[in-house]
């Protein structure tokens, strides 16, 4: 699933970040990362922008970007996939 | 002579650092983006130490404007030493523009923030930890409680002076380094030796940029793309995520060794956004707290000092059960005492005093305004505007970043124009400087006023209903223009940091206001004196049977200002308001806006003229000149941040021609109902 369509208070892994050039690049550099654990903390009054918690910090992005973000619910994707090492 | 620049993340505190290293008094907004323009400032403790505050970035590859000007001085002009300024409070995002700025190899000293708010939560910093792992020394720091600041600027001129780059232990695992290796042997004959760790990055990434600048031919490119290629498949990733990712797990890593954890729970921050972010009562709260705003500066700090400066100036005023004279029968009478030539006399009193004076008894409604503004922007909820607003302002062609300009400029249009350099899409940029300045500034509340008082007297609606038209007239643009040949759209994501709430201290929030307020006042007494003398002399000489003369108050109507009032005129004529007068009061208009009720405060001195009686045509009058173009100060910051001569002529074009069509629509229709 991406992250437009994820849902408020849950938790989420990212797997796949999409997009190209500097609008994947912008993503990237915010920490939205294959393997970040992230919270969808809330939603603007008119359903967009969300709101997300990752890192220890709060960001906001709309849904439409967020369909770049390829998500996993829940986080324990790290082990599985036997990638920790980069992550 | 040695030079610092301080580098970090949006908001890690960087202004609050540098007021409190050099003396300055700049005010810190919390929203992400406040300093757009580098500044300079010699350190207190040592004057031949220059500071220097760089706009924030979250990484060296830059996104919008202010970030390039971060990234061209780091990597071009390469400073002495970088005081690089980290948030304790989310340290590993911060730590991930560390590693880049590293790279560059210009001696550093990384320095915490927010040790107060670490300590308060129980957090302890491992600062000889850190310090070995990045290879640079590390101090912490309280910028806002001054605590440890001096010790970082004696650290970091140190640095500088023994000239010694950082040497972090390795920050990618080992497969991206033999890359790297690979890179730099294949390379070697065009690497610059200075930042060569940074170049090797870039040219991993395959920026064209660096590619460009380093003089990397198609050969050599073909080359490095195999070894890049053999480390994106060994790893499984793209060469962005490579890098990217090693930086994030060598900053986690150090966030989470170097600092311990703290309590649990829910902070304030999350408190209160549970309030001010919630679903059903956000948008209310914000709509509250604006009119709140407006309320406590126009009608309670206005309706309490309303004629305070009318009584100053002309009646007389009481205190300690004395009446005392205003200034202006106590300046007749001295220059009468003086024998002063009539037209001097009428040049201070009628020209400089009068017209002056008409403005400046607004001055306690626009510092309410400033210092409402101020907290606003001081405490964090501005971003949050921008945040909940976005979905309303997108399907105009505005990004919900436009919000804080706009709010901004209804203070004043300057900082409101200048506050869009946080807009990373460029038309969006163009368009909300351009229409940033519909919505009414403190400049032309005086108008608001003049015009509510004289045309609609006891009507409460006619200030709410400048910033609605100056709201829909920002919007309106915004969906007229975005998507033509000069505004195209563009796709590029919306991403922005919520900062932690904080609550400014009054000393910030008064040297700030203040700081706005003064350059109000000095706009005043140059531009403003300048207008008034300028028009004060248009209207007192002029032809006469004697030829051209000083008309000594009588013959107004054969002025130089008349005539060049009779030429404009025709121009409003079908606004309602074809009286050379106020003609003239909309020209110098665009000196300042507040100059137009000087303007009519010499030319009526009764009041107003009659075209503006009847409610069609005042509300005609008022709409033309919030919406033409802005004043002087403003034109020039929009010049300045549309960079393009060709968007400028449009955006001024463009103002004066919404303005002069919403003005003919208003009266039109108006007189029309009027007539029924």
């Amino acid at each position: 699933m991406t992250l437009d369509k994820a849902k408020v208070g849950q938790v989420y892994t990212v797997v796949r970040v999409g997009g190209q050039g500097a609008a994947r690049r912008r993503l990237l550099d915010m920490g939205i990362l294959p393997g970040t654990a992230l919270e969808l903390t809330g939603a603007a009054p008119l359903g967009d922008p969300v709101e997300l918690r990752l890192r220890g910090y709060t960001l906001t992005l709309r849904r439409a970007d967020g369909a770049q973000v390829e998500v996993a619910p829940g986080h324990q994707l790290r082990q599985e996939e036997g990638r920790d090492w980069i992550w | 002579m040695v030079t610092i620049a301080l580098a970090g993340n949006p908001n890690a505190g960087k202004t609050t650092l540098f007021n409190a290293l050099t003396g300055d008094n700049q005010f810190v907004g919390n929203w992400p983006g406040v300093t757009v323009e580098k500044r300079e400032g010699a350190w207190t403790g040592d004057k031949s130490v220059h500071i220097l505050d760089l706009p924030g970035v979250y990484s060296l590859s830059p996104y919008t404007p202010e970030e390039e000007v971060t990234r061209r001085f780091l990597v071009e002009k390469r400073p002495d030493a970088i005081l690089n300024l980290v948030d304790g409070a989310c340290l590993e995002r911060s730590l991930y523009l560390t590693t880049q700025l590293l790279e560059l190899g210009i001696p550093t000293v990384v320095a915490v923030n927010r040790l107060d708010l670490l300590k308060g939560r129980g957090q302890a910093l491992d600062l000889d930890f850190l310090s070995q792992r990045l290879g640079c020394p590390v101090v912490a720091l309280s910028a806002a409680k001054g605590a440890g600041v001096t010790e970082a600027a004696q650290q970091v001129v140190a640095a500088a002076r023994q000239g010694e780059p950082p040497a972090p232990k390795p920050v990618f695992n080992q497969r991206t380094q033999r890359a790297l290796e690979d890179i730099g042997l294949l390379a070697r004959d065009v690497l610059p030796q200075t930042g060569r760790d940074w170049y090797l990055g870039k040219l991993f990434e395959g920026e064209t940029e660096t590619d460009r600048a380093l003089g990397v031919g198609i050969a050599l490119r073909q080359r490095l793309e195999v070894i890049i290629a053999a480390c994106e498949a060994d790893l499984g990733a793209d060469r962005e995520e490579i890098l990217a990712a090693g930086r994030y797990a060598f900053a986690g890593e150090l966030a989470r060794r170097g600092l311990t954890r703290g309590k649990g729970g829910a902070s304030l921050t999350q408190r209160l956004d549970r309030l001010f972010l919630h679903r059903v009562l956000a948008l209310p709260l914000f709509g509250l707290v604006l009119l709140g705003m407006f309320w406590f500066a126009v009608c309670l700090v206005g309706g309490w000092t309303q004629g305070l400066g009318e009584d100053l100036l002309t009646g007389s005023w009481t205190f300690l059960g004395r009446a005392h004279p205003g200034l202006v029968p106590l300046l007749a009478y001295g220059l009468d005492k003086l024998s002063c030539s009539p037209w001097l006399t009428s040049l201070i009193l009628e020209g400089i005093v009068a017209g002056v004076g008409a403005v400046l008894s607004f001055l306690p409604q626009l510092a309410a305004l400033f210092l409402c503004l101020t907290f606003l922007e001081g405490c964090g909820y501005l971003s949050r505007g921008a945040y909940l607003l976005d979905r309303l302002v997108r399907r105009f062609g505005l990004s919900g970043k436009s919000v804080v300009p706009y709010i901004l400029a209804c203070g004043c249009g300057v900082p409101g124009i200048l506050s869009c350099r946080t807009i990373r899409r460029e038309s969006c940029r163009r368009l909300t400087a351009m229409t940033a300045t519909f919505l009414p500034c403190g400049a032309k509340l005086p108008v608001i006023a003049l015009i509510a008082a004289g045309a609609f007297p006891g009507c409460w609606w006619v200030a709410p209903l400048a910033y609605l038209i100056g709201g829909a007239a920002a919007l309106f643009s915004g969906w007229l223009l975005s998507g033509s040949r000069w505004f195209p759209r563009e796709d590029l994501p919306f991403l922005l940091e919520l900062p932690d709430y904080r609550l400014p201290r009054w000393g910030e929030l008064l040297r700030g206001t203040g700081r706005r307020l003064g350059e109000f006042v000095k706009k005043a007494a140059s531009l403003l004196v300048l207008a008034s003398v300028a028009v004060w002399f248009a209207a007192s000489f002029g032809w006469s049977q004697d030829g051209f003369c000083y008309l000594a108050g009588s013959g107004l109507e054969c002025s130089l200002l008349a005539w060049v009032g009779e030429v404009l005129a025709p121009f409003f004529a079908p606004l309602g308001w074809g009286d050379w007068r106020l003609a003239v009061a909309a020209l110098s208009g665009l000196l300042a806006k507040e100059s137009i009720v000087s303007t009519l405060a010499v030319l009526c001195p009764g009041g107003l003229p009659a075209p503006l009686v009847t409610p069609a045509s005042a509300l005609s009058f008022l709409l033309f000149n919030l919406l033409c173009a802005p004043c002087l100060a403003a034109l020039s910051a929009l010049r300045q941040e549309l960079a393009s001569p060709r968007h400028f002529r449009l955006a001024v074009a463009y103002q004066t021609t919404l303005a002069w069509l919403t003005a003919f629509g208003i009266y039109q229709v108006g007189s029309l109902l009027g007539r029924l």
